[in-house]
């Protein structure tokens, strides 16, 4: 039994064209929608599998709107939900980490000891790299970043990522952090049960410690886009020379 | 890439399921040169078609929608894309029974079988259904799905094959060149494109399109909401993409299509979530497609639990997950109506939009038709673009409208039912008066008109019985008493009639005569002061429109028509005006009321406020004059549409209230009382079988099967006339007929009374079918109090068209004896129209 | 004063991304230029960095070192960023790079700004670095003493200096306690290569929409596929259509896949599918329409009926 805590991010869904808000300061979601990241997904599907009957609390530090991406991890397994409400429009990562870390001690103190606390690699808007390291800091415990699977025996926890010489491999005793990158498992959508289910699970909000350091971010625009760069191989049965030269080229034949 | 060609005689916009109809329809049509044009890529660029649910139930209340959606489902059919499903309309609740039941008698009107079952067909045939969740359903056994992108795919091609097309994808319109009025040239992000005729049929943006050229399509995106569910194991192991039939959660407003493994659920049922066409995202912005809005799952919630609630089994089911969830983006219109036509703006453009899947093709058709013929084979008339009034095209009007009849889209919908948003916005010079009165207000065209007074109450007690009160919930609601009551007190003594709702125009200028001539059927040349009613035809004899005609001047008439069509009529003039400006049209519409003044003792009233002479001799029948009431001057009219002597007063705005006011004091010793339009439009004309344009008449019936047909024509020439002269030399493939009831007396015992588009059928329920292949149904229910007979009429195969031949009404899945009591126009009441003229 | 740049080796070699940052460290011209590498630099690394002006290459070779454990290797970067006294510490904006300079920034509560692309200004130090997935810049400023900065790949050309630097190699020991080696990386295992078949781990995918035509059209795909020891992801309408099961759709409703080549014959690109395969590395499309969106967001295209294509292609690879 693993007491897991899924910490996700509120973001505009990454798959259409970038929109900023009318002042520039954000990046818009009412065309594409909003969601949680890709590897936070991931997170969320990780920490249902290794919980093993444990509490799955998935945390979000953001607007009341992102009770919305917490319902969706409800709706996957996660059993309970914190929002820490506030605009993170200037909070940086180290203040994440600090609204994040006093969660996971107040959370202590009331007598859910979180054995695992998982985020996403990055965040899919602002992609700092970092909230993940300095809450490890922050919370006195090991971290490891570019996770895509993990295993949980006992209080040791073997988690896996890609490295430049293969898949690596770490052992570390919980309490641990941990930073998931998309990949080693397929989330899954969610069932019309669970999504009933995650409609009545509970979610409590609690205030925010409030950001001390603050971001750096000055400014934010959108480059133009590059220009379809497709190459006509050619037309019909005649161009079967050229596409084998393309998957030479590509390395794919063997 | 196709390039865009600088000229065509036809661009079509928008590549969705009416857009590809269109083109093919046109191309089948000797059209030659039509280019097509979408912002979007091929096969789906991104429109509503493209994340439709492509299903089709064949049946609804109108008939207009009834037999467009069947000619589409032929079409597809045809096409290779149709797969045949079946479908039910389940029942949680006994209300909800009843209105399937309304529903078998729409189903039977319009010939689609259909039948009532119980819970036991449900399950056999959708056995992960939770039985004990519905209390019966309607089984339609046509239903079926259809593929819209192929469809669309196929009608390019076979345009293209014919050398008709050039399909242009990836281009954007960006503007509209209008030249004195009539369209010149599309502009696009490619070039500009020159035609004479251009086409909107852009879904959801077409709105912004027509602005562009100065014009309006009245339509507002809005959201519907589906998920998909799966893989189901219960699914997964049959072949193809449907082999259960589609079910209809009526009461929870939400429908259930299989799509392969997976559960399609859709809904109707959450808040009205509506959009403005600049709003929506371009393809790139978009996530999915630009009208594939990001789910708002809070709104969904709800209907997830009453689907799940009615197929726990399988949409509960291991592995089954939401895969798909969007909000999908629709047009909903503010009377629920396509907007179909030439707009009333811009000549040379047309608007094919606001079309559902069911309807794209046999839509595509008749539009094509009416593009070639100037009329299409399929009654549009409730779909004219030309029927809306300034206010009904702005936002506001459309988000009003739209955001209230959303809820309704699976909703139990009285016929008479009223809108409650966007009220009191034409509001007739007596309105406080009428309001002081106890006026229950129905609403036409914007206008605040009094269906019945409360003040009447009294009237009900004093008639008795005779103002044939019902029983029953549904047939009493939106009705009262009173308003027979209204009936039978103007029959004794006289009434006072709002009818601001006309529309009324002049036709001024030296060939005036001749534009209305050439409009009309009656003889138009006739004396200063006469006042003519007649049809307006088109080419092929179908009605346009029965309208009043005075001639005011040699070179002035003045045209009264009702207000629901009146933007229609006006079009159809103002499309017929010389070119060479020597008529021209002024809508004086908002610049005159109309009061009724109608009544044995009529004639007494109007005598007390003016010095004129108003006797039968002085003021005859069919004339028309100006009136001193006092020092008020009105224009009046001896005509009438309920069978009694008096007039129609049509009376300058800002005098309106003052002239009402007076007629109801100098009455007061007459008897008189004010009447609403409960009287002036079913009572008073349905005993006197007068047609009314939308219910008898159409452009599919003819003056021949009306009765309206006349022994002799005129000399000149008249749009229409080669047409009826032919029509009068052959026998009629349906004749107008009143039928009367004669017992109401339902199995339950309590008496029924019809309301409206059930089906004519014989004694022994066996169907009738008449020569143009129709099933007879009622096109005006209502009661006769006069007559003490509730009076229904409907078109019959003319061997059955026989006065005094016994058939059944099917009401409620109940048949009732009815009698061919006319068969031809001859009033039920007062056949020599002796009241008209005096002489009773 | 100086900057550090910490450099990674791949193949014996300053890998290429580190190549990059030394040529952009170079250019903010923020004193003497000095690179750190963990373990051996070894002679063409040197000699890397020499190219690049570097005027000294801090090594670091406690044994601990040997395997990954980025607590202890950003003590390391620490460590010679004191001794070059560098205010300016950039690494490449791989895994490896943000999580080292993350871990200092939390060490030493200092801000770090990642996957920058270009500098706005020096004094301060003002970045545009990549947001949004690569889809936005964001402009950050680092006003800490000590500025931490990540260069995302491709940002800079790499490109020698006018004049190398000396690249003194100055070997140092970290002192490491042993809470900085507990997240360390325990062993290598051979990354997985075997389950080529699985559509989402493929590396390989043979698409096909209904430009397949029925049920008995895959013949070619299937072959093709096999031939390149890939899978088979189809589009919504053959799953639909049951010609396929839904195992193999690709696309917002069905899988979604990321392979090094996706070569959809028949699919349009409808966005439902785009959505499914778009994190594919290199697209070859074909199509008989040249014009369908598959077409124009690929790398490679051949306009063609697949059912002409894919048999000639077959045989061309025997």
């Amino acid at each position: 039994m693993t007491n897991v805590l899924v910490c996700i991010k509120r973001v505009p869904d990454p798959t259409g064209e970038v929109v900023l808000t009318a002042d520039g300061s954000a990046v818009d979601g009412r065309f594409a929608g909003w969601t949680m990241s890709a590897h936070e997904e991931a997170a969320v599907e990780i920490a249902t599998q290794v919980a093993d009957g444990g509490t799955v609390t998935v945390l979000s530090v953001g607007l009341a709107e992102a009770e919305e991406q917490l319902r969706s991890a409800l709706a996957v397994g996660a059993t309970d939900a914190v929002l820490v409400e506030t605009d993170t429009l200037g909070h940086g990562p180290a203040d994440i980490a600090e609204e994040i870390a006093a969660v996971v001690r107040s959370r202590e103190a009331g007598g859910t000891a979180y054995d695992l606390v998982l985020l996403g690699n990055d965040a899919a808007d602002t992609g700092d790299f970092q909230v993940g390291v300095r809450l490890a800091y922050a919370l006195g415990r090991p971290v490891v970043t570019g996770i895509q699977t993990i295993a949980v025996e006992g209080a040791t926890a073997t988690f896996k990522g890609e490295g430049p010489d293969g898949t690596e491999v770490f052992e570390l005793g919980m309490p641990c952090v941990a930073t998931v990158l998309e990949g080693g498992v397929s989330p899954r959508y969610p069932s019309v049960v669970g999504r009933m289910k995650a409609k009545k699970a509970p979610l409590e909000t609690v205030a925010a410690v409030g950001a001390s350091k603050g971001a750096g971010r000055v400014g934010l625009r959108v480059p133009p886009p590059p220009p379809s760069e497709v190459v006509v191989l050619g037309e019909g049965a005649a161009a079967a020379p050229k596409v084998v030269e393309v998957l030479k080229q590509l390395g794919v034949l063997s | 890439m196709a390039e865009l060609p600088a000229r065509a005689q036809c661009v079509v916009i928008g590549a969705g399921i009416v857009g590809n109809s269109l083109v093919y329809h046109l191309a089948e049509l000797g059209w030659t040169d039509i280019v097509q044009l979408d912002k979007g890529p091929l096969p789906n660029p991104g429109g509503s078609t493209g994340h439709a649910s492509n299903f089709i139930f064949p049946v609804d209340h109108s008939r207009e929608f009834a037999d467009i959606t069947l000619d589409s489902m032929k079409q597809y059919k045809e096409l290779g894309v149709f797969t045949e499903s079946g479908g039910y309309e389940v029942a949680r609740t006994e209300e909800r029974m009843e209105e399937l039941r309304r529903r078998m008698s729409s189903a039977k009107a319009w010939g689609i079988p259909a039948e009532i079952v119980d819970p036991d067909h449900v399950v056999e045939k959708v056995p992960f259904l939770d039985k004990d969740q519905i209390i019966g359903a309607a089984w339609f056994p046509t239903v079926g799905v259809v593929d819209s992108l192929r469809a669309g795919t196929i009608m390019r091609e076979r345009a293209i094959d014919k050398g008709a097309l050039t399909v242009v994808p990836n281009v954007e319109v960006t503007g509209m060149e209008v030249v004195e009025g009539r369209i010149k040239a599309v502009e696009t992000n490619q070039g500009r494109i020159e035609a004479d005729t251009v086409v909107i049929a852009c879904g959801v943006w077409s709105p912004k399109l027509a602005r562009m050229a100065g014009a309006y399509i009245p339509l507002t995106p809005a959201v519907h909401q589906m998920i998909s569910v799966g893989p189901c194991p219960q699914l997964a192991e049959r072949p193809g993409e449907i082999s259960f039939p589609i079910v209809r959660d009526m009461d929870t407003l939400c429908y259930e299509r299989q799509h392969g493994s997976d559960m399609e659920v859709g809904s109707y049922a959450h808040r009205a979530i509506l959009w403005d066409p600049e709003d929506i995202p371009t393809i790139e912005q978009a996530k999915l497609s630009p009208t594939e809005l990001p789910f708002t799952s809070d709104d969904f919630d709800p209907q997830l639990e009453q689907a799940y609630e009615l197929m726990p089994e399988l949409l509960g089911a291991e592995g089954a997950e939401i895969r798909y969830a969007i909000n999908g983006l629709l047009s909903l219109t503010p009377d629920g109506y396509p907007i179909l036509g030439e707009t009333p703006e811009v000549k040379g453009l047309w608007s094919a939009a606001a079309v559902w899947i069911k309807e794209g093709p046999g839509t595509a058709r008749a539009v094509a038709e009416w593009m070639t013929h100037g009329n299409p084979e399929i009654d549009l008339g409730h779909s004219d673009i030309a029927r809306f009034y300034p206010h009904q095209k702005t936002r506001g009007h459309v988000k009003a409208r739209t955001g209230e009849s959303f809820i309704k889209t699976y909703g139990i919908v009285h016929p008479s039912e009223q809108y409650t948003s966007a009220r009191n916005v034409r509001l007739a010079p007596m309105h406080e008066s009428q309001k002081a009165l106890g006026a229950v207000f129905y609403e036409t065209a914007g206008w605040e008109r009094p269906h019945w007074y409360e003040s009447n109450a009294g009237l009900v007690e004093k008639f008795g019985e005779a103002c044939m009160p019902r029983a029953h919930e549904w047939d009493a609601r939106w009705w009262s008493p009173i308003i027979n009551a209204e009936h039978l007190q103007m029959r004794e003594t006289a009434a006072l009639v709002d009818l601001s709702a006309f529309a009324m125009f002049d036709i001024v200028g030296p060939k005036a005569l001749e534009t209305v001539q050439h409009v009309i059927v009656a003889q138009a040349d006739v004396k200063i002061g006469r006042v003519v009613y007649t049809p307006v035809l088109d080419s092929r004899g179908g009605f346009r429109s029965d309208l009043t005609v005075m001639r005011l001047a040699h070179d002035r008439f003045r045209v009264v028509t009702g207000g629901a069509h009146g933007m229609a009529d006006l079009k159809w003039f103002a499309d017929r005006l010389p070119a060479d400006g020597g008529a021209a049209l002024i809508d004086l519409t908002s610049a005159y009321t109309t009061i009724g003044l109608w009544g044995p003792n009529a004639r007494a009233i109007l005598e007390s406020v003016t010095k004129a002479d108003v006797s039968h001799a002085g003021f005859p029948f069919g004339t028309c004059r100006d009136l001193e009431i006092g020092n008020l001057m009105v224009l009046a009219s001896r005509i009438s549409y309920v069978g009694e002597y008096g007039w129609e007063l049509y009376v300058p705005m800002e005098i309106g209230a003052a002239v009402w006011e007076r007629l109801l004091e100098a009455g007061k010793e007459h008897g008189l009382i004010p009447a609403g339009i409960g009287v002036y439009g079913t009572t008073g004309r349905i005993e006197k079988g007068y047609r009314a344009y939308g219910y008898e008449l159409d452009s599919e019936r003819t003056l021949m099967e009306t009765g309206m047909s006349r022994a002799k024509w005129k000399d000149q020439d008249f749009i229409g006339k080669e047409a009826v002269i032919a029509q009068a030399a052959q026998a009629p493939q349906a004749i107008l007929c009143s039928l009367t009831v004669e017992d109401h007396t339902s199995a339950s015992g309590v008496k029924r009374y019809m309301l409206g588009g059930e089906p004519i059928v014989r004694r022994d329920g066996s169907i009738l079918t008449d020569g143009h292949g129709h099933h007879p149904y009622v096109t005006t229910a209502g009661s006769a109090p006069s007559l003490g007979k509730h009076v229904l009429m409907a078109f019959l195969p003319p061997e059955e068209a026989v006065v005094g031949n016994e058939l059944a009404v099917s009401y409620m899945e109940e048949l009732y004896p009815v009698v061919v009591a006319a068969n031809d126009a001859t009033p039920l009441f007062d056949p020599e129209n002796k009241r008209i003229r005096g002489l009773a | 004063m100086n900057t550090l740049v910490v450099v990674e080796i791949e193949d014996g070699r300053a890998s290429l991304v580190s190549r990059e940052t030394l040529a952009f460290a170079r250019g903010l011209g923020l004193g003497e230029l000095h690179a750190v590498v963990v373990g051996a630099a070894g002679a063409s690394v040197v000699a890397d960095c020499a190219a690049n002006g570097v005027v000294a290459v801090h090594e670091a070779t406690n044994a601990e070192l040997s395997s990954y454990a980025a607590a202890a290797w950003a003590v390391a970067v620490e460590t010679a960023g004191r001794a070059s006294r560098s205010t300016t510490v950039i690494a490449g904006g791989t895994n490896r790079g943000n999580e080292i300079l993350a871990h200092i920034g939390a060490r030493r509560g200092l801000a770090m700004a990642a996957n920058a692309v270009s500098v706005v200004s020096t004094e301060p130090l003002v970045v545009e670095r990549q947001v949004v997935q690569g889809n936005a810049l964001e402009t950050t400023a680092l006003t800490d003493r000590i500025r931490l900065l990540t260069m995302a790949g491709h940002a800079v050309a790499p490109e020698d200096a006018a004049t190398p630097g000396p690249a003194e190699v100055r070997p140092f020991e970290a002192a490491l306690t042993p809470a900085e080696l507990v997240a360390r990386v325990v062993r290598v295992e051979a990354r997985e290569g075997g389950d080529t078949s699985g559509l989402t781990s493929a590396k390989v995918v043979v698409g096909a929409g209904r430009g397949a035509g029925s049920a008995d059209g895959f013949g070619a795909v299937d072959a093709l596929a096999a031939r390149l020891g890939g899978a088979v992801g189809v589009s919504r309408v053959v799953t639909s259509l049951g010609w396929r099961p839904h195992s193999e759709q690709v696309g917002q409703t069905g899988s979604r896949i990321s392979p090094d080549l996706y070569i959809p014959c028949g699919i349009s690109g409808a966005i439902q599918h785009w959505a499914g395969c778009s994190s594919s590395k290199t697209i070859l499309a074909i199509n008989t329409d040249p014009d369908a969106p598959m077409m124009t967001k690929a790398d490679y295209a051949v306009v063609g009926d697949m059912h002409e294509v894919l048999p000639a292609l077959l045989e061309e690879l025997g």
